[in-house]
């Protein structure tokens, strides 16, 4: 784009001219200009591993940049730190949520606040939150300490922060990943509003129909070069995503689980289980459910209401209190979770830079960690990673995408890192599968790529819970639906039958406000 | 026994829990901002014995303090040179740090070993006055006993209640963060690290001007040590350091009133009460989550990329 072509009448905001940034062999960021105009969404689009956050991070001062310039209000400006952007108003929301786990909400929001009083009112702020989530909709307690959030609330918590610190340009990364679809439309509504009072956002997701709608201007990038920029009128789906791949999709149709009546034991059978959450975690209360193989079975609710808790019963890392729990047609309520990994269950967490990797080791490191005794040599004392090598490449070829192997966990981009965790969990034919926001970051093309082998496993005889807020994904690859509300399970239907209109009344448990 | 020993015994355990509660604050104030500091022995050492020297030299008590303070600040900045500028390991700069601080105080206090000063005014508990001379004499107190536990309110309230405390809590739990929302985190680790230091100086002080008011070489016994401990005792929070240090020079004095009471166990194992209590604390506070430690510490902050 040529500069200033569009500087009718204010400058912009925001422009990048020619910005690289080099990490030890990736070239980022390639020579990147963009601007963003007052009272306009830009959007950032491309792949997994494109090159979105690094700008970004480059731009808020978090990265130090190689070259390149930063013009803000058509001056030249130097940001070296994440404190000179915010004095510029500058917001950011990170792509890795930035909440400390051990901090309470409003600690987490007063941090980012840039004119907080040396002694901070936390009642006044808590107060601003609550009026704040109440009026757009992002209801979080605010004494509740963030590590007893789930994944949903956090995100909630994270645009309350922003929201409370008024900036002139907002960068969002990808802020509605684990939102569920009617608090998107909330949030969207809010970035509205503050767009019409003059406020610049760059936008970064994966969603293309959030793009097209909300979208002023579109830029995307493909291996850290700008491939394209358009106006969204100019804009279709076919066309960004061929830009953003270089080439069309294809998207082959979900098949339906074929087993009439499955032989063999269920893989899952929790009976009138329960389990005690600490804090403000949700305790599970008289939990039946049971998982056939060849059966993908969704669960259904608004986040935080006990669906992490229900992974982690199965798992075995919270233990089940009352209750019995049967895997593969054995009890297992008092195994350790080696003993059910190595029965054959996979688990993809909702949150898996905190609990599924380790991110100072490498992503081979955590291809391994799961499978130590099947790699291990010599009766333990070494690994043998040249197999590790060799089966993580032939999953990565199966499911259609790969992980530079080498990195460290911490330094993947987010949708790479959730390829790594899908790739892992679901090598080594896993009999049940767990999965929690399984395409959580993944660019358009992956996100088909993880279903599919979602489906293929469930083919080849395994159960499957997935575990979501997007009921268009329930509806279209679960073949039966459990409906979760405050720690019990509410409804219970096949597919086929259920009724969406009854499954959200359920999921807000208005059922309990009104019968 | 008599009521004397007793009440002898308690206020001395009063003198050096004081001392204790310092050094405890001090650390407390450093891990929150992600920083172990395994050389508190050795801050304290060089405390007491420069705190010793200056009032030994001026015959002011305050200045004593006031030096020590300076010199227990200084101390842990050269930890903070080495863990936040040299991105050095943390437990063997602060092992590095305890040898130096052993060598550098008997240095500093070779000349006044066996000096006459005088030490810190000690005043009456109010409503002793009462009491029969021999007691009254056995209630009176520095002023530094009487600011301890109002000393771990403020810094309580530093802490938890303001945007400085807020802001070493987050550098502790995940410095990126603490960087991503505008802050420095070095900085912040330096400031930390010279508050702990300054504590840990007043807890050296404590020592040599207040309580013994002589100095000794390596006159504080392992207090360094045990400050670390209830550093954990205390889940990292200052106002169960009030109680901490409560405990542990109550059980030091429980062990001794059973060694002068004649009672017949082996000394040696009457002296191990209070590092059993110690440990019987620790194992049964040491598997609730809630007293995690501060995420980050231990960690070296590698700064932007
Ligand atoms: N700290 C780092 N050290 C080394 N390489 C890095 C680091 N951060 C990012 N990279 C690499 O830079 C490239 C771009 O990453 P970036 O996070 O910007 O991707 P992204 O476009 O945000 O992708 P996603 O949609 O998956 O979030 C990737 O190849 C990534 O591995
Ligand atoms: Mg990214």
């Amino acid at each position: 784009m040529i500069p200033g072509s569009e500087a009718v009448s204010a400058p912009p905001v925001l422009s990048v001219r020619d910005l690289v940034k080099r990490f030890p062999g990736v070239l980022a960021n390639d020579s990147i200009s963009l601007d963003a105009m007052p009272g306009e969404v830009h959007a950032l689009l491309g792949e997994n591993g494109a090159g979105k956050s690094t700008l970004v991070k480059c731009i808020y001062g978090f990265y130090r940049r190689d070259s390149g310039e930063l013009l803000i209000d058509g001056e030249p400006t130097e940001i070296r730190s994440p404190q000179e952007a915010r004095s510029r108003g500058i917001g950011m929301v990170f792509q890795t949520l930035t909440l400390i786990p051990a901090l309470s909400v409003v600690e987490n929001v007063a941090l980012f606040l840039a004119d907080l009083p040396a002694i901070p009112k936390l009642e006044r702020i808590a107060a601003g939150l609550e009026t704040l989530g109440e009026r757009y909709d992002l209801k979080v307690d605010p004494w509740a300490q963030v590590r007893d959030l789930s994944i949903g609330q956090q995100q909630k918590a994270e645009l309350l922060k922003l929201l409370l610190s008024q900036p002139r340009l907002l960068i969002l990364d990808e802020p509605t990943r684990v939102l569920a679809p009617q608090e998107v439309q909330g949030f969207f509504q809010v970035l509205k509003r503050l767009v019409d009072d003059g406020l610049s956002v760059i936008l970064i997701t994966h969603k293309l129909n959030e793009v097209l709608e909300c979208a002023d201007r579109i830029t995307v990038l493909r291996q850290g070069r700008v491939a394209g920029q358009v106006e969204r009128t100019d804009a279709t789906e076919t066309g960004l995503v061929r830009l953003m791949f270089d080439r069309d999709l294809t998207i082959a149709p979900v098949s339906r689980s074929t087993a009439e009546s499955a032989e063999g034991p269920p893989v899952l059978e929790l009976q009138q289980a329960y389990t005690r959450g600490e804090g403000a975690a949700t305790s599970l209360e008289q939990i039946d459910l049971v998982i056939r193989p060849w059966e993908i079975v969704g669960v259904a609710g608004v986040s935080g209401n006990g669906q992490k808790e229900l992974g982690e019963l199965i798992l075995g890392s919270a233990p089940c209190i009352q209750g019995t729990k049967r895997l593969f047609g054995e009890d297992f309520t008092r195994r350790s979770i080696g003993d059910v990994r190595r029965a054959g269950v996979a688990y993809i967490p909702e949150n898996p830079l905190a609990m599924a990797v380790n991110p100072h080791m490498t992503v081979l490191q955590n291809m391994a960690i799961t499978q130590t005794r099947r790699y291990s040599r010599r009766g333990g004392l070494s690994i043998d990673w040249q197999a590790v090598e060799s089966d993580t490449e032939l999953t990565w070829e199966r499911l259609g995408f790969r992980v530079p192997p080498h990195l460290l966990a911490r330094s993947l981009s987010g949708g790479n890192l959730q390829r790594a965790v899908i790739a892992r969990e679901l090598s080594h034919e896993p009999r049940l599968i767990i999965a929690s926001y399984l395409t959580h970051g993944l660019d358009v093309q992956s996100v088909h790529a993880a279903r599919a082998a979602l489906v293929q496993a469930r083919d080849q005889g395994a159960g499957v819970l997935l575990i979501s807020e997007d009921l268009e994904e329930l509806s279209e690859y679960s073949d039966r639906m459990v409906v979760m509300h405050a720690g019990r399970i509410v409804g219970d239907f096949r597919t086929a039958d259920a009724d969406i209109y009854e499954v959200g009344r359920l999921m807000t448990g208005s059922q309990f406000a009104y019968g | 026994m008599s009521k004397l020993a007793l009440l002898g015994v308690l206020s001395s355990a009063v003198f050096s829990g004081a001392s204790l509660l310092y050094a405890t604050l001090g650390e407390i104030v450093s891990e929150r901002s992600g920083i172990v500091n395994l050389g508190l022995e050795g801050v304290l050492l060089v405390s007491a014995s420069t705190g010793f020297a200056v009032t030994s030299l001026t015959g002011n008590p305050y200045l004593g303090v006031l030096a020590a303070v300076i010199a227990g600040g200084l101390m842990n900045m050269i930890l903070g040179y080495l863990v936040v500028n040299r991105k050095a390991n943390q437990l063997a700069s602060g092992l590095a740090l305890m040898f130096f601080g052993f060598g550098l105080s008997a240095l500093i206090g070779k000349g006044f070993v066996g000096a006459k000063i005088v030490g810190l005014p000690r005043l009456a508990v109010p409503g002793s006055s009462g009491l029969p001379k021999l007691y009254a004499s056995l209630l009176r107190f520095d002023i530094l006993i009487y600011l301890a536990v109002p000393v771990a309110i403020a810094i309580w309230w530093l802490l938890f209640r303001t945007r400085w405390g807020l802001g070493v809590r987050a550098v502790g739990e995940s410095p990126d963060t603490a960087f991503a929302s505008g802050r420095n985190p070095r900085l912040i680790r330096f400031q930390a690290l010279w508050l702990g230091g300054a504590l840990a100086g007043v807890g050296g002080a404590h020592l040599s001007i207040a309580y013994a008011m002589n100095w000794t070489e390596y006159m504080t016994a392992g207090l360094g040590f045990i400050a670390i401990a209830l550093v954990i005792f205390s889940k990292w929070h200052p106002l169960y350091a009030i109680a901490g240090a409560l405990l542990f020079s109550g059980a030091v004095a429980f062990q001794l009133l059973l060694q002068s009471s004649g009672i017949q166990v082996s000394p040696f194992l009457l002296s191990t009460i209070p590092y059993v209590l110690t440990l019987v604390v620790l194992m049964a506070w040491g598997s609730r989550r809630r007293m995690a430690a501060p995420a980050g510490l231990g960690q070296v902050y590698e700064g932007v990329e």
